[in-house]
């Protein structure tokens, strides 16, 4: 295709990405830079039915003023990035310095909260994505070898964790570990310690996160594999059973490799929706004992007053994070291309 | 939606022009109201649509999200509402932003029936029109009470004791509970008892934080005592939890909302035995100090900055209106009003004995909120025994300082 007409090819889609994905990215980039003026604040009286008082209020008009002046608000470049609510660059420094032990290390880290919310992120991208790639391809091969009558309802019902909302989902299973739920009861009743609770216990809230979200997503890796597994010509299958292959080595050397075009895409699109891991959380109000990248911004820009700033900075970390981890992955795709070319 | 909200309107005009207009002195205007979602303030909109007429039309979101949908709404010109329903807190950042208006002339205008301690006047200005208080409290059940041979707790320690003791006869496991999910609940209770200890939250005339002193030590450690008297699952317990395991007869001890006392005290979600023995009293003191361990609220409308005179002055002639002691008298239990015509009956009876005892206001200072949020996700990792209190203290104020500088305080 001469590149004149593949410009104008690619022009529509190019105008929708510039757009909506790096215009965005590009405003909240400038955002991430910038924090807020220094407030002007005054001393006043504030009386109401409790009686009256000094307190200190904002000058809005000065306020105003320093804001009008420079909309953006003051640059403080990296420093929001580098600052104790994020990466904390000062802090950990003092503690590498100060801390004796890996552990005594670690333990301080794991007191930020910026770690903390990383810790878990990366721990949930590194436990539920194998997880769910293996029990896909496993129901994908289980429910490939069923009768024709039963597959329908099968199909069906594996897809039920997809189909029910992830807020709705959660839910259900916090009210089941409930203390006075059917799995927190029983729980209770089998290690005889009625003070047991999978909420409270953040080692309990983690593994509990983890099923509910190999749960949900599990069915996406079982649809994709499902359907590519109607794809792999019988007549490679047929001709491996000649040769003696068993139902197990006709899996691993011919399915399994035929379908890893596939494998890798359900890696690409799981690495990067449970990096950023977050209904499971607001849903199991897990945020004493788990919190993550999303939810950290989402924290930021709730309540009564929104740090733009600092929501900006986690965002932009979330894409770099998310950037990392998929590199592996693309810079093997690029590889492999590039091999069939030559 | 907005299809029912016109046929609601509609309809109700249509009533009203068979039945009798009410006479709120409007003769046209949009009135768009934002607020909390809890009865009271459905109360006061419904009476207040009484003055729809052909021209003046009432809409209301009534939404527990409010606070997150304020300043934006109403950063907007024309702002998207013509009055936010707030609070001693949730006030601030429209202060801050500048976004509502001093109401001076509207209160001489309109205002002869309002009551002087309902006008929230800062710096000489009126900014808000208070109705209703409303303070955390202890309830009890007396029948528990008398069944460990107990008086009614009315200090904090005398409240560990008495479910120390309610656990030990055997009548519950967990007979204690507070609002103490992760978030702005638990930082509402270390507030609570910060105060009642005699703290101070900044340096004063300052936004420095220094909580982490002898108060706020102490204050954590009544804390830790109390939830380890609570259900295992007290970092998830919100009002309406805490409501709920009340009403199914779970507790003897809590400390819960006023607002909370009428649908606990009425007849519907829960027993005989537990709503007749179910008693609202004073919040309690801590650590021999004597103001309660509580801190006074009140709700109020604000008008918003952006809109037309003509729709503010429609807004607050309603809002009046729906203030109006027919209102009260019908409603009276749903609330502590600050109205004409409340008469405090068994549900307002704790939030009057806390104000009565000296409780403090909220502080409505510009950075209490970050220092709120602060509270709210660093304290759980104490209260769960992964930390020292000290520690958690300096996170609380390392979080609260880094969040301060972001927004310019510092």
């Amino acid at each position: 295709m001469p590149h004149r007409t593949f410009f104008w090819f690619m022009f529509p889609s190019l105008l929708a990405m510039i757009l909506f994905i790096a215009l965005p990215i590009g405003s909240v980039m400038t955002q991430s830079l910038f924090v807020k003026h220094d407030q002007v604040t005054i001393v006043t009286e504030n009386c109401g039915p409790f009686g009256c008082q000094e307190e200190v209020v904002v000058d809005v008009e000065a306020t105003r003023a320093l804001q009008e002046a420079d909309p953006l608000g003051r640059f403080n470049g990296f420093g929001t990035y580098t600052d104790r609510n994020h990466l904390a660059f000062a802090e950990v420094s003092e503690a590498w310095n100060t801390t004796e032990s890996w552990s005594e290390f670690g333990s301080f880290l794991m007191n930020l909260p910026f770690y903390r919310a990383l810790a878990f992120t990366l721990s949930y991208t590194a436990i539920v994505t194998p997880f769910v790639i293996v029990l896909g391809l496993a129901i994908a091969l289980g429910v490939n070898s069923l009768p024709r009558i039963v597959k329908g309802p099968t199909i069906f019902i594996s897809l039920l964790p997809m189909i029910v909302t992830p807020l709705i989902g959660g839910l259900v299973l916090f009210w089941m570990v409930d203390a006075d739920g059917i799995l927190g009861a029983a729980l209770q009743n089998i290690f005889d310690d009625p003070r047991l609770s999978v909420k409270a216990s953040a080692p309990l809230t983690w593994l509990m996160l983890f099923i509910y979200g190999i749960w949900h997503s599990a069915p996406f890796a079982f649809v994709v594999f499902y359907a590519g597994l109607q794809t792999v010509p019988s007549e490679t299958l047929e001709a491996a059973q000649i040769d003696g292959a068993n139902r197990w080595q006709r899996i691993r050397y011919v399915t399994i490799p035929y379908m890893m075009p596939l494998v890798v895409f359900v890696i690409l699109i799981q690495l990067m929706d449970n990096f950023r891991v977050f209904e499971p959380i607001v849903a199991f109000s897990a945020q004493a004992n788990a919190s993550s990248l999303s939810t950290f911004i989402y924290d930021d820009l709730r309540g009564d007053t929104a740090l733009f700033g600092s929501a900006a900075a986690t965002s932009m970390m979330t894409i770099v994070g998310v950037c990392i981890l998929l590199s592996p992955v693309l810079l093997r795709t690029w590889r492999d291309f590039n091999r069939k070319r030559a | 939606m907005s299809f029912m909200k016109t046929i609601a309107a509609g309809t109700m005009a249509t009533l009203l022009a068979t039945a009798s207009y009410a006479d709120c002195g409007i003769e046209s205007g949009s009135i768009r109201i934002l607020s909390n979602d809890f009865g009271a303030l459905h109360a006061m909109v419904e009476k207040a649509r009484e003055c729809e007429t052909d021209s003046v039309t009432i809409e209301h979101n009534a939404t527990t999200e409010h606070r997150d949908l304020q300043v934006a709404a109403l950063t907007a010109n024309p702002a998207e509402y013509t009055s936010a329903v707030v609070a001693n807190s949730s006030i601030v950042p429209l202060m801050n932003e500048g976004l509502i208006r001093p109401l001076d002339d509207l209160v001489a205008k309109y205002g002869q029936d309002l009551q002087p301690q309902q006008l929230i006047t800062i710096d000489g200005q009126v900014m808000a029109i208070a109705f209703m208080a409303n303070a955390q409290h202890l309830y009890y059940r007396s029948d528990v009470l008398e069944q460990v041979g107990l008086d009614v707790p009315t200090t904090y320690e005398e409240v560990v004791a008495a479910a120390q003791a309610i656990r030990d006869a055997g009548i519950m496991e967990n007979p204690f509970a507070m609002n103490t999910m992760t978030g702005w609940n638990l930082g509402e209770e270390f507030v609570n008892m910060y105060l009642g200890h005699g703290g101070q939250f900044f340096e004063p005339g300052t936004a420095q934080v220094s909580i982490n002193n002898e108060q706020g030590v102490a204050a954590l450690n009544m804390l830790k005592q109390l939830v380890d008297l609570s259900d295992p699952d007290f970092l998830t317990f919100d009002s309406n939890a805490t409501a709920a395991e009340w009403e199914s007869g779970n507790l003897a001890l809590a400390t819960m909302w006023g607002s909370r006392g009428g649908p606990i005290l009425d007849d519907e979600g829960s027993t005989e035995e537990i709503v007749s023995s179910t008693v609202l009293t004073g919040a309690p003191t801590v650590g021999g100090g004597d103001t309660p361990a509580s801190t006074l609220w009140w709700d109020g409308f604000t008008i918003s900055a952006n809109i037309s005179d003509e729709d503010a002055e429609a807004t607050f002639a309603a809002l009046v209106h729906g203030l109006s002691p027919e209102m009260v008298a019908e409603n009276n239990d749903l609330a502590v009003w600050l109205l004409d015509g409340f008469e405090p009956g068994p549900a307002a009876a704790g939030v009057a004995a806390t104000a009565q005892s000296g409780a403090r206001p909220y502080p409505m200072l510009p950075f209490m909120g970050l220092l709120h949020t602060a509270l709210g996700n660093e304290l759980s990792d104490f209260l769960q025994g992964n930390e020292s209190a000290e520690q958690a203290l300096s996170d609380v104020e390392a979080a609260y300082t880094a969040a301060a500088r972001e927004q310019g305080f510092l």
